[in-house]
């Protein structure tokens, strides 16, 4: 019997130096990254799990779970229900807080050499602000993407995300509080009539970029006790069922805001659903769910995308982002 | 223990056999890599659905034997009931079929550095990972001793393998279809008065871990539970899978089942409140007055 029958599966290398044909570096909002895919806040932890199964420094970045400023211990199970092509998840936030991140997450990142944008959440304004500015100068976090949208809150008047004045107040306190070579990302709920409305009231208060799209909050009932599945009555429905969801409100906002870096997420479990962000005008991509049936999924994607772009004639990914727009009568150039 | 060294890798597995048990179904996968650093205890997360599934997660399932030798190049054995899309899909997959297999997973049972006395309780299909267990512990000299349960025959896991392996094999059902008619918390003080038992190892679902609990409890034993909460990645990345469970320091907290478990001490799991969050649970809200 051969013996690559049963081969065990590898991870494509970082970079392969042994083709330089084009050029894989993003540059969001001033930081470079050495290729476009990061994971998802909450879908990655803190990268240590996922290094198993690849080099997490390999990635553009790893996005970290949402970190508060006290430990918390998140909502009730069960948390999680499986949909069509996709999930719903009631987490709550789950976390260490921020001394215990500042202690021992952020510090492994930084050694193994990897990137690390670091996700923040909070109750109030104050809570972000606090959080910015313990973060200020930490070793090894290249930006910082603020959830002002995590559904799984007990008030939905609490998602700063949906109301254009709360985002900005958030997003404006963030900035003012941390280094300005660190860029501050917003991060979006789709769940909003006018996402340009939410995603301009951040640029202008600060922005230097947008993380989009949270999850959608969704519901699911368990037909047999008749009750509804989560303990948190309603969650996040995320995967591959929301990508379409994920390249409108990407669409959308590159349209109005052709100058704002945008990190998309959303469904992404192959290079060409990573493309498809990419043309819509993301400049980098992160995967999130598809990591939990595939623990290689990012590592998957990059070397995927790679191709894809290559495929397709693109010399880097600067050329690819938002080329989908090229022939709208918004694109004026 | 070598738990520390194992780490798990992802390969591209594919199915030898699988044949019906009872109201289950057991499966040989062809792994290479998974089967020799497992520990009994420990678990692989399944791929299901084939490509492009709407399945987006994984399957956990815990391991019942491994063979790290012969042409395979490494086997895995699980055993399973149909719950939903998942597992239906698997059911019927023939051999050959490619299977994304994440392993070995998770923390495997604490083994005894002496040689004690173990009752092993398994309720359902939930006796599998136990078998394993068994075998270690005879190798290092433990007497072993068996208490499964099932809600009907049919649905009773290895009394044949624990036959051959224990010094006494108790068989409870619900129907009385099979052995004692109740369950397996009804045999299981004799057993442990019998045996002179020093350690219980259970695994079955929650209410059955609950009540093992207590008996071993009030008897001041230890138990090695281990649990099956639902997953979703079986790596530790979603925190869907947690459970309360109080530290040495007395300390609840909201635990990873698929990495700090999926066994625990008995009396740390805060039985009572799973699927809450118990209002002195580490980091728990606090409630507005
Ligand atoms: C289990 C789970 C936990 C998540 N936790 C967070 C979080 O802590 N912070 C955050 O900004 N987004 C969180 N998200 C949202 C993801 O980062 C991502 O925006 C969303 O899931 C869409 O991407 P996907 O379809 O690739 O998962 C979470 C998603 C899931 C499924
Ligand atoms: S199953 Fe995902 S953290 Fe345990």
């Amino acid at each position: 019997m051969s013996e690559g029958r049963f081969s065990v599966r590898t991870v494509p290398a970082p970079d392969r130096q042994d083709e330089p044909r084009y050029d894989f570096r993003t540059n969001l909002a001033g930081v470079d990254l050495p290729n476009p895919v990061l994971t998802a806040s909450g879908c990655a932890a803190a990268g240590r799990e996922l290094e198993q199964f690849f080099d997490v420094a390999a990635l553009g970045a790893v996005v970290t779970k949402s970190i508060m400023l006290e430990p918390r211990s998140g909502r009730a199970t069960p948390r999680m229900a499986e949909t069509a092509s996709g999930m719903l998840n009631s987490i709550g936030l789950q976390g260490p807080g921020i001394d215990h991140f500042l202690e021992h997450d952020l510090p492994w990142l930084h050694e193994r050499g990897a990137r690390a944008v670091v996700s923040i959440a909070g109750g109030s304004v104050e809570e972000f602000a606090a959080l910015a500015g313990r973060l200020r100068g930490a070793p090894g976090m290249v930006a910082l993407e603020v959830n002002i949208s995590c559904p799984n809150v007990a008030n939905r008047g609490l998602v700063f995300a949906c109301d254009p004045g709360a985002a900005a107040a958030v997003v404006s306190a963030v900035r003012d509080r941390t280094s300005p070579s660190v860029p501050v990302f917003a991060k979006l709920s789709p769940d909003v009539t006018d996402i340009v409305a939410i995603a301009r009231s951040c640029v202008d208060a600060g922005a230097d970029g947008l993380s989009m799209i949270n999850t959608l909050l969704g519901m699911a009932l368990d037909l047999d006790t008749m009750r509804p599945v989560l303990a948190g009555v309603t969650g996040g429905l995320s995967g591959p069922a929301i990508k379409p969801v994920a390249v409108r409100c990407i669409w959308q906002v590159h349209a109005a805001l052709p100058d704002v870096p945008i990190i998309g997420m959303g469904g992404v479990r192959s290079g060409l659903d990573a493309l498809e962000l990419v043309l819509a005008g993301a400049s980098a991509v992160s995967v999130g769910t598809a990591v939990f049936g595939d623990p290689g999924a990012p590592a998957r994607v990059l070397s995927e995308l790679r191709d894809a772009l290559a495929h397709r004639g693109f010399a880097k990914i600067a050329d690819a982002v938002g080329f989908a727009h090229r022939d709208m009568p918004h694109r004026k150039d | 223990m070598s738990d520390a060294a194992s780490r798990p890798v992802q390969v591209r597995g594919e199915v030898l056999s699988t044949r019906r048990v009872g109201a289950y179904h057991h499966m040989s996968l062809v792994a290479p890599g998974v089967a020799d650093p497992t520990r009994p205890g420990q678990f692989v997360a399944l791929a299901v659905g084939g490509a492009d599934t709407g399945l987006v997660l994984r399957r956990a399932f815990s391991i019942y034997r491994v063979n790290s030798r012969g042409v395979y190049g490494g086997t895995v054995e699980i055993v399973f009931a149909v719950h939903g899309a998942g597992t239906a899909w698997l059911a019927q997959q023939p051999p050959h079929t490619p299977i994304d297999v994440v392993g070995p997973l998770g923390k495997p049972f604490a083994l005894p550095r002496e040689p004690v006395s173990a009752t092993l309780v398994g309720g359902g299909y939930g006796s599998a990972p136990l078998f394993g267990l068994a075998e270690a512990l005879r190798s290092r000299g433990c007497r072993v001793d068996f208490v499964l349960g099932a809600a009907s025959e049919d649905r009773l896991f290895g009394a044949l393998d624990a036959k051959r392996m224990a010094s006494t094999v108790a068989i409870t059902t619900d129907d009385g279809s099979s052995g004692l008619r109740g369950r397996v918390t009804d045999a299981l003080p004799q057993v442990m008065d019998r045996a002179g038992t020093e350690v219980v190892y259970a695994c079955g679902p929650m209410a059955m871990l609950r009540a093992v609990s207590e008996v071993t409890r009030d008897r001041g034993v230890t138990a090695q539970c281990l649990v099956e909460e639902s997953m979703a990645c079986g790596i530790g990345v979603c925190m869907t899978c947690v459970l309360p469970v109080r530290d040495d320091d007395g300390v609840t907290r909201m635990v990873r089942s698929c990495v700090e478990g999926p066994v625990f001490r008995g009396e740390q799991v805060r039985w009572d409140d799973i699927g809450t969050v118990p209002a002195d649970t580490y980091g728990a809200p606090v409630v507005a007055h």
